[in-house]
């Protein structure tokens, strides 16, 4: 409010407006060499670094997908391992018609959205906790439907065909490859979208939806728009997954686990950044690969940690970064610079951002 | 006769349907927000249950007379700490802390009691005795005595929520938090009166499945939970009565479905469910569409 009154004082021409403070181009060429390096994985570490490197990938894949939807969009969804399952199950459906798996993962994921069309006609008008659970029961219907297919494995699934002629090492390999190129596209999609007019709509949204639908923002279309990109994200992390696992399960494919990690995840890292998924991925990996051994105790630990997370440093530990270094990785917001050159201060400086919750 | 059959059995389910979410659903209308963890907390309920008769020995139905109050007196807690502290920041973290409380409590269980199934007094003549009906109808006693039970409870919720103290301050903490604050009574400790009788049903129910079918870690969400969501939407939202209403159509639509195909059972649930939320989104007894 206070830059609405202080811009009427001054001349509006005198002011500046950037997407960031520092260079955005700096930032960019970093994400290209980090990606170029990750793209060298395979030559240079272990099958096994790579394998759990793809459960990463798909976890955060998942958690970009998750952010977009609850902390962007409002929309606690807890039934996204709907279309993680629906993703692995059309590449299934397409292996066995002879398809490469890896050919049939960009159409699962379109089919994956296309679903989520009717899927969200249903649950469009539930909201906060109501819209949740209902969420939830459709994943339990849409599990149970597939499960009455016998011919793609029924209640206890199928090994995925199409990729045994291929060497082993070259497998992983490839497998690495698509989940890095997944979550690359998955986090550009996200960034892309939230610098756009979408991103301006859904901000508009969370700070006041009354205001917003009297300015003329469609709020549905942009509920629906996220709802559709997060079904296609899920789904293609749902691909993954069967490629992966080379086998295709319902009880596996269609777990709440999906939902439960990708939304710690999110919660942990920072809800509402583009940064938050990738920082809260690597805490769970770090987790689930040190309590390995002690089965269900890493979503356990997960889970306490995120409900921490959550009541007591409510934007993230990329909040928490955010909050004493003042740096954005992707730049979604708008700074003011004020005449004479001076920055605003950290607080005052974002118009419309990714800051905290509303 | 078999479809009659289907139907006494859906009914009597019902009942115990609307004993799992009449909890889901007073919360809701008081607070204003969803606990998912409220399945799970019902599972937790039958997991005491059963230790404490390992334990102790006592007589199965004794263990209601201990699990329940202990249940309430945790809903209690629950509610001051962590859930007040959730409702004080957002509805959104409300609804995060209590997903991330259910993963936690399935998990936990799941840690401790492995993923095996457990009954609760198998060997009790309630639970084993049935009578019949006619030549072909078979209606166990279990059934008949939950589904009083919980229209006891109902009834005893209904008569407390508009006749007792308590119900009037709860019932006027829904409305105006504030106004509550201003007239000299604590809110959060009226929210946490009923959270304690949403827990002591949930509690209630919980014990009544495990004594019926089995319990094991999963099922608070994947069962009770969405179950209880699916009687309350059914049913119309802030009716105690159209609860059991859902509850029934739930049970019945259930029944006819494992009748026609004994895997369909959960999904014709669902469909019904389903339906509801595309034709009568308000629910089969409320008037208004509730937004």
């Amino acid at each position: 409010m206070s830059l609405v009154a202080e811009a009427g004082t001054q001349s509006v021409a005198e002011f500046r407006v950037t997407r960031s403070r520092r260079n955005v181009a700096w930032t960019g060429a970093g994400a290209l060499i980090v990606v170029a390096v990750l793209a060298f994985f395979p030559y240079l570490v272990y099958a096994g670094t790579t394998t759990i490197m793809v459960q990463a990938f798909i976890v955060l894949t998942l958690a970009s997908m998750w952010n977009l939807l609850a902390g962007y969009a409002g929309l606690v969804s807890v039934g996204q391992q709907a279309f993680v399952g629906l993703g692995a199950y059309f590449v299934l459906i397409l292996a066995l018609h002879g398809v490469s798996p890896f050919a049939a993962l960009p159409v699962a994921a379109v089919c994956c959205g296309v679903a989520a069309l009717p899927l969200w006609w249903l649950v469009s008008r539930l909201r906060s906790g109501y819209f949740a659970i209902a969420t939830w029961v459709l994943a339990a219907t849409v599990m149970l439907i597939i499960e009455k297919f016998s011919s793609i494995g029924g209640g206890t699934g199928l090994p995925l065909p199409g990729l045994s002629g291929l060497s082993p090492t070259l497998l992983t390999a490839y497998t690495y490859w698509i989940g890095l190129a997944v979550t690359v596209l998955a986090l550009l999609a996200v960034y892309l979208l939230l610098r756009g007019r979408l991103g301006l709509v859904l901000t508009a949204i969370r700070d006041d939806e009354v205001a917003a639908r009297s300015s003329g923002a469609r709020v549905g279309m942009a509920r629906l728009l996220v709802f559709v990109v997060a079904a296609i994200g899920c789904g293609a992390g749902g691909a993954v997954l069967a490629i992966s696992q080379l086998q295709v399960q319902p009880s596996a494919v269609f777990s709440i686990s999906w939902t439960a990690e990708m939304a710690f995840a999110t919660i942990i890292g920072g809800l509402g950044t583009i940064e938050g998924p990738i920082i809260g991925t690597a805490v769970f990996m770090l987790l689930q690969q040190t309590l390995a051994s002690f089965n269900a105790w890493y979503l356990i630990v997960f889970g306490l940690v995120a409900i921490a997370v959550a009541l007591f440093a409510r934007r993230g530990l990329w909040g928490l970064v955010d909050t004493h270094l003042n740096v954005r990785l992707f730049p979604v917001g708008y700074y003011l610079h004020s005449p004479g050159g001076a920055h605003r201060g950290p607080s005052g400086t974002e118009i419309t951002s990714a800051a905290p919750l509303a | 006769m078999a479809w009659v059959n289907a139907i006494i059995q859906g009914v009597l389910t019902g009942g115990l349907y609307a004993l799992f979410a009449c909890g889901l659903s007073l919360l809701f209308g008081v607070m204003k927000v969803v606990n998912l963890a409220h399945g799970d907390l019902a599972v937790v309920a039958g997991y005491v249950a059963i230790g404490v008769i390992t334990v102790t020995h006592i007589p199965v139905l004794w263990s209601f007379v201990i699990v329940v109050p202990v249940m309430a007196v945790v809903g209690y807690a629950l509610q001051r700490t962590l859930i007040q502290s959730a409702l004080n920041r957002s509805v959104l973290t409300t609804l995060l802390v209590t997903f991330g409380l259910s993963i936690v409590i399935e998990n936990g269980l799941l840690q401790f009691f492995t993923a095996n199934s457990r009954g609760i007094g198998s060997g009790l003549a309630l639970v084993r005795d049935s009578f019949k009906l006619g030549s072909k109808i078979q209606i166990g006693y279990l059934p008949v005595v939950i589904f009083v039970t919980a229209v006891v409870v109902l009834l005893g919720l209904q008569y407390f929520l508009s006749r007792s103290k308590y119900g009037r301050l709860i019932r006027a903490s829904a409305d105006d938090q504030e106004a509550v604050q201003l007239s000299g009574v604590d809110y959060r400790h009226v929210f946490g009166i009923a959270a304690a009788l949403a827990f002591a049903t949930v509690a209630l129910a919980g014990i009544a499945y495990g004594m019926g079918s089995q319990l094991d870690p999963t099922m608070g969400s994947d069962v009770i939970l969405l179950f209880a969501f699916a009687a309350v939407v059914i049913g119309g939202l802030g009716s105690l009565w159209g609860t059991l209403l859902g509850g029934i159509v739930l049970g019945v639509a259930q029944q006819i479905g494992a009748q026609i195909n004994i895997s369909d059972e959960v999904l014709a649930g669902y469909i019904v469910f389903l339906a509801v939320l595309v034709l009568r989104p308000q629910g089969l007894t409320t008037r208004r569409a509730q937004s």
